[in-house]
């Protein structure tokens, strides 16, 4: 997706810039953002879903370990060969096309890494809250469609969020979608001040200590319920 | 020594919801929906002495399973108790995961597309086994099972019968002190359901480990347990000895002669209940008091070979559970 708008908005911005994008910061936008996704990206959900309806969360449920700590070493085991295949090919694209974009700022460099971490946790904490739901509802994966519907637009995935009109942009603000994509890929662009970088670090924190919470108390009613059907 | 596992008028309730089918009934059942309480588990109790080896057995969706997700601490129990090793299973406390394990036929914990070895190796970091302790229950557990090379290859590539033996041992590393066996022998063919059979003993003798099994195949439990628990509907309808529910059930024995001429079959029922007639082989089925008397007349026949013997298990529980569902009637 951040492709096709890629191409898009650099076309529309080639004569003139959009708001404060010119053709080249568009491109090192979406490169980054792509770069974010895929560091950040988890698709816990489908997994937990599939496994509660099929009965295969009892084999991890009688081990001597948490299935949630399972399931995040397993998503992180992942990492290394994601970021092997992709992460030269992006940073090549971007010393080649959007160099001049990125952050020179120590500081801001340094904030980057612990933004895109403080990501990866929030997106796995909603994506585990929202399959831990599996154990109560019948469909989540449809509430994760909503959810990533939601988080589409308010992240800054398909648009950068400093073009919305105003009301969306304080919509945009309020919710936490923003932390998870919006956030880093400003930081390594080096669009935030040094007083936006800490307050929203201390947000993502936040956030990351609420849906701990939140997951914990979704879990423990879900596994009450939980039926351990077939077999 | 305390029991091993105990229950207290232990029972689990499921709510279904029903509806009829259709569209309508469909678009109704979102506003009006109906539920129905199914006792799955309805108040069953028992315990188990450490060391023990004891046969769960019951028709299909007779809460044999549901019994046994609980004592392992998958389910929680509607009401009553449940205590194995002294934890309350449903804690799911990691020392108490350390000391069980629960084999089911149909599910399996081997990594789909990596050698089993490879999950054993996972298992031994997850239960924290000693590297030392680890590579001498392998190599013990190898030996029994004769996994030999198989523990190499990947698990998809393996037969229904090798994964079987693989599941087996990636269960057992840890050296559970409890055993909770669901149908481990499902879909083996006879010579393999023979081999876990024994590997199930020998674990059990060798470590004095406590074993639940449940099993559809009559021969795993004849084999394995010299007491049975019976449950039908979610109640606990006979606990003891084997030996001892075939001889109320059934008191009778079964007589199988082979003949060097035919004999005419009027002389043979007048002798006990005639179940199989051949020209030269027969089947009686005698009371066991009437046993001596019969064998004694049989022996005036131009006998080749005679044995006497209980009827089969299957037969001992169709008619325990049919003569409950009379009663119940």
């Amino acid at each position: 997706m951040p492709l096709v708008m890629l191409a898009l908005w650099s076309a529309v911005a080639r004569d003139a810039p959009v708001g404060a994008w010119t053709s080249q910061g568009f491109t090192a936008y979406y490169i980054v953002s792509l770069l974010v996704r895929l560091l950040t990206g988890s698709w816990v959900v489908w997994q937990m879903t599939m496994e509660i309806r099929q009965g295969a969360l009892a084999m991890r449920l009688l081990r001597p370990l948490h299935p949630l700590v399972a399931y995040s070493a397993e998503n992180l085991a992942a990492m290394p060969l994601r970021a092997a295949v992709s992460l030269p090919i992006m940073v090549v694209l971007l010393f080649t096309n959007g160099r001049a974009e990125l952050t020179r700022d120590p500081l801001l460099l340094v904030a980057f890494p612990l933004s895109v971490v403080l990501s990866w946790l929030l997106w796995f904490l909603f994506q585990a809250i929202i399959g831990a739901l599996a154990l109560l509802v019948h469909s989540a994966v449809s509430i994760m469609e909503i959810w990533f519907g939601f988080f589409s637009v308010f992240s800054g995935y398909l648009v950068p969020l400093d073009l919305f009109p105003p009301w969306a942009r304080t919509l945009a603000d309020w919710l936490p979608f923003h932390l998870m994509l919006s956030f880093p890929v400003r930081t390594l662009l080096g669009r935030v001040t040094h007083g936006e970088v800490s307050a929203l670090l201390s947000l993502q924190l936040a956030y990351v200590i609420a849906l701990l919470v939140i997951l914990r108390v979704t879990w423990r009613a879900g596994l009450r319920r939980y039926a351990a059907f077939g077999g | 020594m305390p029991s091993a596992i105990v229950t207290r008028d232990l029972r689990k309730n499921y709510r279904v919801a029903s509806r009829a089918p259709g569209l309508k009934a469909a678009a109704r059942a979102l506003f009006n929906r109906t539920y129905k309480d199914v006792h799955a588990v309805a108040g069953v109790s028992f315990s188990i002495e450490p060391g023990e080896r004891v046969g769960f057995l019951g028709p299909n969706g007779a809460g044999k399973t549901t019994t046994l997700k609980m004592l392992a601490g998958l389910l929680h129990p509607t009401s009553g108790e449940a205590r194995v090793l002294d934890y309350e299973p449903r804690r799911r406390a990691t020392d108490f995961l350390k000391q069980i394990t629960l084999v089911m036929g149909n599910k399996q914990q081997l990594l789909w597309d990596l050698p089993p070895a490879e999950t054993f190796a996972l298992n031994r970091a997850i239960y924290e086994i000693e590297p030392r302790l680890f590579n001498e229950t392998l190599a013990e557990i190898s030996q029994l099972l004769e996994l030999g090379d198989l523990v190499n290859k990947p698990a998809r590539q393996l037969s229904l019968g090798e994964r079987m033996k693989c599941e087996l041992c990636a269960a057992l590393l840890h050296r559970p002190k409890v055993l909770f066996l669901d149908e481990p022998t499902i879909g083996l063919d006879v010579s393999l359901q023979a081999t876990v059979r024994s590997f199930i003993r020998a674990y059990n003798e060798r470590f004095g480990a406590t074993v639940i099994l449940t099993s559809h195949y009559m021969d795993d439990v004849a084999a394995l347990c010299p007491r049975v628990i019976v449950i039908d509907r979610g109640a606990l309808i006979y606990d003891g000895a084997l030996t001892e529910l075939v001889q109320r059930v059934r008191p009778d024995k079964r007589i199988t002669v082979r003949l060097s001429r035919p004999v005419e079959k009027i002389t043979l029922s007048s002798l006990g209940e005639l179940v199989e007639h051949e020209p030269t082989r027969a089947v009686l089925q005698v009371k066991s008091n009437a046993l001596q008397a019969s064998v004694a007349a049989l022996m005036a026949l131009p006998l080749v070979d005679l044995s006497v013997e209980d009827p089969p298990l299957e037969d001992v529980m169709r008619d325990l559970f049919a003569a409950q569902r009379k009663g119940l009637a």
